[in-house]
């Protein structure tokens, strides 16, 4: 159902700026709090909600370069509003597509594990818990109320901080308004990031440093109209919220390229 | 690890096929989403009232500003504090993961003594009475001894109250030594005091700057105070300001810059002169201050016009002569230019050489003491205590050579030499080390060649450490007197490195000290009060929060309210009050530091012969490498290509790979002249051939599971090497070969 104040909540991440210092990772563990186990090193198995990929020009030396990419859940639009390819395979509408906002929501209680939506994802935002959290003797105390933390058997992924989304509506209710400002939700990452990279607000509000800065075009999916903004796997139709800006062009093609047969492949990824 | 592509589609393809064919009955779904539901054994955190509270982070010299989250009396999330002068909101990753080490395992609960042989972890809780009073009678009997110079103290600073704490103690008692540990800073203070007679840290002014050369130093990767520098990196985006990277390896700082030059490594030096060179030779300098305000330029000149022509220099560094040419051009043609040194996060000092000649870079524009450029930042004279009276033993004391030899007839100008201190306890050439404390730091892990460093330490009958944290250090002491956790105590953070402009920032108690600890600049009080005469008057305060609240006067309750104390007005001096060099002027030769003697490259451990490579250590902010660990949320954003389970990798040019017959991932023993250990192979384009990389923070033996164990700590692998002048440590690598495992 479709609100009529109806936001559609996204992210500018600025390629030319981030560092890869990590900062957002960790703000967005601390945050939500997301468990850590004594070997992180297998990245498949390492929930991380937001993750900074290192893409390499793939030239030799002098000529390297690398950029960092953070990559948090996109949060899908899909072909029709709401067909995120998450939650069109979810069993259990464990995973929502909320159309206030436009978050991608995940709902613990419901998951039961099945993890179809992590295969089904392109962009590997989706994380299981092989184990039960565990925080060392005393560590509980910093865990925040905010956020409930999971348990061993379901998957999870960013959300956009939608606990502070919850907690400024709440305030604004509160303060009799029924707008929140742009300043009043933002998530965790876009507040720590040292660099300024990353950028978040209302895609449907053009006066929201977000649409300034992508110029999404309504007309096909929100998709940039700025040059130097693209999309992770763009041609997949997937319409993420999630845009990155770079001014170097191997960065933007290396966001939005495919295998060299990919017509083959090109069919069924519009399932989703 | 690359974006893959096909790693994307296959699971795409895989979830498609999955849902298709999938036999799942919906009841199933039903069923076990009602029973996962309420697992008793995930915790549910408690709610309460939501508060902040305003602090500062002493986790690194960055000085930023904090906001932490509370729910009731528990802190829950560390933020940055916004419209703060360093961060304005912003906070790298250990800053944001400081709860983990407030309420993490690695905290000293209790003071404990150690039982049975040093170093095994076996320990015993010690009533903080019995501990001080064990520490006084220690330190009484080597006094009464004549030997109070004997007792040593090394600190993570020495501004502020807390360190100035120290050293008032070890005056009254009689000891010159306390040592502060070493960075670039230590390399721009003498430089700033030869060339224009300041005692004084250097500032940069960044934010007005618009074209910045950089001697590999990391302005991404952790240089100066982490968070202003990103701020300002993204600001130049922004503005079209410009950063020239020079350095060996593809760092994230020379990925990010607008230009990346590789460099023969160690040979900065020679380019900054060959830069000197075109400017001179073009008269492209700032006439104006080379006239009126300098000293020695025309010897300086003529011995950079006869050594640096832009052949040599090329020869030298590696650099195409057209290069360095164009570089000195934009240099000086840029409206704000600004030269920096200090390799990495600036973790060693470096060549004296290499700073006098990047800072006369500088002063070739004209950009001393001048918007956009270095400033001489005094530290801010808020901590105004009574002189202190010292007995004979105490003046006696302190008449004595330092052990680590700053100060000496052949380092009369360096203040503190740590890297010397192994080698002096070690020969026993000087006298002894009976007694030594540790502050605000972790020596037996952050100092190079580690194998002497174990050895020197092993030979201090008695070790202090103040560590909140079971560090490498602590492991070792014999007693330690734990320090309330950053997040528990009162300190004053004066101004982070590399400000152009003081500032004083507090941390605060955020929430109650967790544990049995007592706050450093206490026990510290009740020592001397313990030990009676001079040394209790000396310390008339009741308590540390006591002596802080007298020492800042009224700047107490603006500091409370606001969280930190700058000094918007501030103007450095004009010009004519700029220099207290004898001349008065800037001195572009300081015949102190020999810099009209041609370029000679540090020289570093190892021949040729049989170490072919360099290794380099390199400095990652997501590795914390300084008296602090990574916490595990920090751990966890390490990437699979830098540690792999308990693996690390070194970086090495796919070319030189070749040469070795290694691939991708396969093991390998690294060996210098210092140590060996064993390695994975990560092939990095970005990398000179011929030298491989190591990245300093792993390697660890203390804290807790998440981090010991991982890797292998770069000292083990590298020594320091003297500079000739300063007596600081120059080296920048070591010689290396690498073999098959
Ligand atoms: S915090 Fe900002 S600069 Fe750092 S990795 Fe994330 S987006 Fe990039
Ligand atoms: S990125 Fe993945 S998890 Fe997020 S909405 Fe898209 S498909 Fe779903
Ligand atoms: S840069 Fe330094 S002071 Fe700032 S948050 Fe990080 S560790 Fe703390």
């Amino acid at each position: 159902m479709k609100h009529k104040n109806a936001k559609k909540y996204g992210m500018v991440i600025d390629l030319d700026k981030c560092t890869g210092c990590g900062s957002c990772m960790v703000a967005c563990m601390a945050e939500n709090n997301v468990p850590f186990r004594k070997d992180e090193s297998n990245k498949v198995l390492s929930i991380t909600w937001l993750r900074v990929y290192q893409l390499t020009n793939g030239k030799p030396f002098p000529n390297t370069d690398i950029c960092y990419l953070p990559r948090p859940c996109m949060h899908c639009e899909g072909q029709h509003e709401g067909h995120s390819p998450c939650v069109s395979v979810c069993p259990a509408v464990a995973t929502d597509y909320n159309t206030e906002t436009g978050i991608v929501s995940q709902i613990y209680t419901r998951c039961f594990g099945c993890r179809y939506c992590m295969a089904s994802c392109p962009y590997h935002a989706r994380y299981f818990n092989w184990w039960d959290p565990v925080w060392p003797d005393g560590m509980e105390k910093y865990l925040s109320p905010n956020v409930s933390p999971r348990m061993r058997g379901v998957v999870e992924k960013c959300s956009f901080c939608f606990h502070r989304y919850q907690l400024a509506k709440e305030k604004a209710f509160k303060e009799g308004r029924r707008e929140i400002k742009e300043d009043e939700y933002q998530t965790a990452c876009t507040q720590a990031c040292p660099a300024g990279a990353i950028t978040f607000g209302d895609l449907n509000n053009p006066n929201h440093a977000v649409s300034r800065m992508v110029k999404p075009d309504p007309k096909h999916h929100g998709r940039p109209t700025n040059p130097n903004a693209f999309r992770l796997l763009e041609r997949l139709g997937t319409n993420p919220k999630v845009y990155y800006l770079s001014s170097r062009e191997w960065v933007r093609r290396a966001g939005d390229n495919y295998l060299e047969n990919e017509a083959k492949y090109k069919k069924t990824v519009h399932q989703g | 690890m690359k974006i893959d592509r096909r790693s994307f589609l296959s699971f795409l393809l895989g979830g498609a096929a999955g849902t298709a064919l999938s036999p799942l009955p919906w009841k199933l779904t039903d069923d076990s989403s009602i029973w996962t539901q309420m697992w008793p054994w995930t915790p549910v955190p408690e709610d309460g009232e939501a508060s902040y509270v305003n602090s500062s982070c002493t986790l690194c010299p960055g000085g930023c500003g904090i906001t932490v989250r509370k729910i009731d009396d528990r802190a829950v999330k560390i933020e940055g504090m916004k419209r703060h002068p360093v961060n304005n909101g912003g906070l790298c990753s250990l800053g944001l993961s400081g709860l983990q080490l407030l309420y993490g395992p690695t905290r000293v609960k209790t003071p404990l003594k150690r039982v049975g042989k040093r170093g095994r972890g076996r320990w015993e809780k010690i009533s903080w009475k019995d501990a001080v009073s064990e520490v006084a009678k220690t330190l009484g009997d080597l006094r009464e001894k004549g030997q109070s110079h004997t007792v040593g103290f090394i600190s993570g600073s020495d501004r502020g109250t807390v360190p100035r704490l120290f050293e008032r103690f070890l005056t009254v008692y009689g000891s010159p030594n306390l040592i502060r540990t070493p960075s670039i800073i230590d390399s721009y203070e003498l430089a700033l005091h030869l060339m224009q007679g300041a005692q004084a840290l250097p500032g940069f002014d960044f934010e007005n700057a618009n074209f910045i050369l950089s001697f590999g130093s990391g302005i991404v990767d952790g240089w100066g105070s982490p968070v202003r520098m990103f701020r300002a990196n993204s600001a130049w985006r922004d503005t079209g300001g410009k950063v020239i990277q020079i350095e060996p390896r593809l760092s994230n700082t020379a990925a990010k810059s607008d230009k990346w030059i590789p460099i023969n490594p160690g040979t900065e030096a020679a380019l900054a002169l060959g830069i000197a060179h075109i400017i001179i030779k073009e008269s492209l300098y700032d006439a104006e201050f080379i006239n009126n305000y300098s000293e020695g330029f025309e010897d300086w000149k003529a011995f950079v016009l006869g050594e640096y022509g832009p052949d040599s220099v090329a020869t030298i560094t590696g650099i195409d002569s057209t290069t360095i040419i164009a570089l000195a051009r934009s240099f000086a043609r840029a409206s704000k230019p600004l030269a920096i040194c200090g390799r990495g996060q600036g973790t060693t000092p470096g060549s004296l050489n290499e700073c006098t000649a990047v800072h006369a870079l500088n002063a070739l524009v004209g950009n001393i003491n001048k918007k956009g450029g270095v400033f001489a930042v005094a530290e801010p004279d808020y901590i105004n205590w009574p002189e202190v009276e010292m007995d004979a033993t105490a003046a006696a004391g302190m008449q004595k050579n330092r052990l680590d030899g700053a100060g000496s007839k052949k380092y009369p100008f360096s203040r503190y030499l740590l890297n010397r201190l192994p080698q002096a306890i070690n020969s026993g050439k000087k006298y002894p080390l009976k007694a030594l404390f540790v502050a605000g730091a972790n020596p037996l892990y952050t100092m190079s060649d580690s194998k002497a460093v174990k050895k020197a330490f092993d030979k201090v009958p008695f070790i202090v450490s103040f560590s909140s944290y079971m560090d490498e250090t602590a492991q070792n002491a014999d007693l330690i007197l734990p320090n309330h956790n950053y997040l528990e105590r009162y300190e004053d953070i004066p101004t982070p490195a590399g400000m152009p402009q003081p500032v004083i920032g507090l941390s605060r108690p955020v929430v109650e000290p967790q544990f049995n600890t007592k706050h450093v600049g206490d026990v510290i009080i009740l020592l001397a009060k313990a030990m009676g005469g001079t040394l209790s008057d000396a310390f008339a305060w009741d308590s540390y929060d006591a002596c802080l609240k007298e020492t800042m006067g009224y700047k107490w309750q603006v500091i409370i309210e606001k969280g930190f104390w700058s000094y918007p007005d501030f103007v450095a001096g004009p010009r004519e009050e700029s220099f207290d060099t004898v001349s008065g002027k800037f001195e572009f030769a300081p015949k102190e530091t020999g810099s009209l003697k041609p370029f000679k490259p540090v020289k570093i451990e190892g021949d040729k012969t049989n170490y072919p490579l360099l290794l380099m250590p390199y400095d990652s902010i997501r590795l914390a490498n300084g008296a602090m660990g990574d916490p595990p949320f920090v751990m966890k954003s390490v990437d699979d290509t830098v540690l792999k389970g308990t693996d690390v990798f070194i970086e090495i040019n796919p070319k030189t790979a070749g040469e070795h017959g290694l691939r991708e991932g396969q093991l390998a023993m690294l060996s210098t002249p210092v140590g060996q250990a064993k390695v994975k192979v990560h092939l990095f384009d970005g990398i000179m051939p011929g030298l491989v990389a190591l990245p300093r923070g792993l390697g660890h033996t203390a804290y807790d599971e998440y981090l010991a164990g991982k890797g292998i700590n770069v000292n083990e692998l590298i020594g320091p090497v003297e500079d000739p002048v300063s007596g600081l440590d120059a080296a920048w690598g070591v010689r290396a070969k690498l073999a098959k495992a």
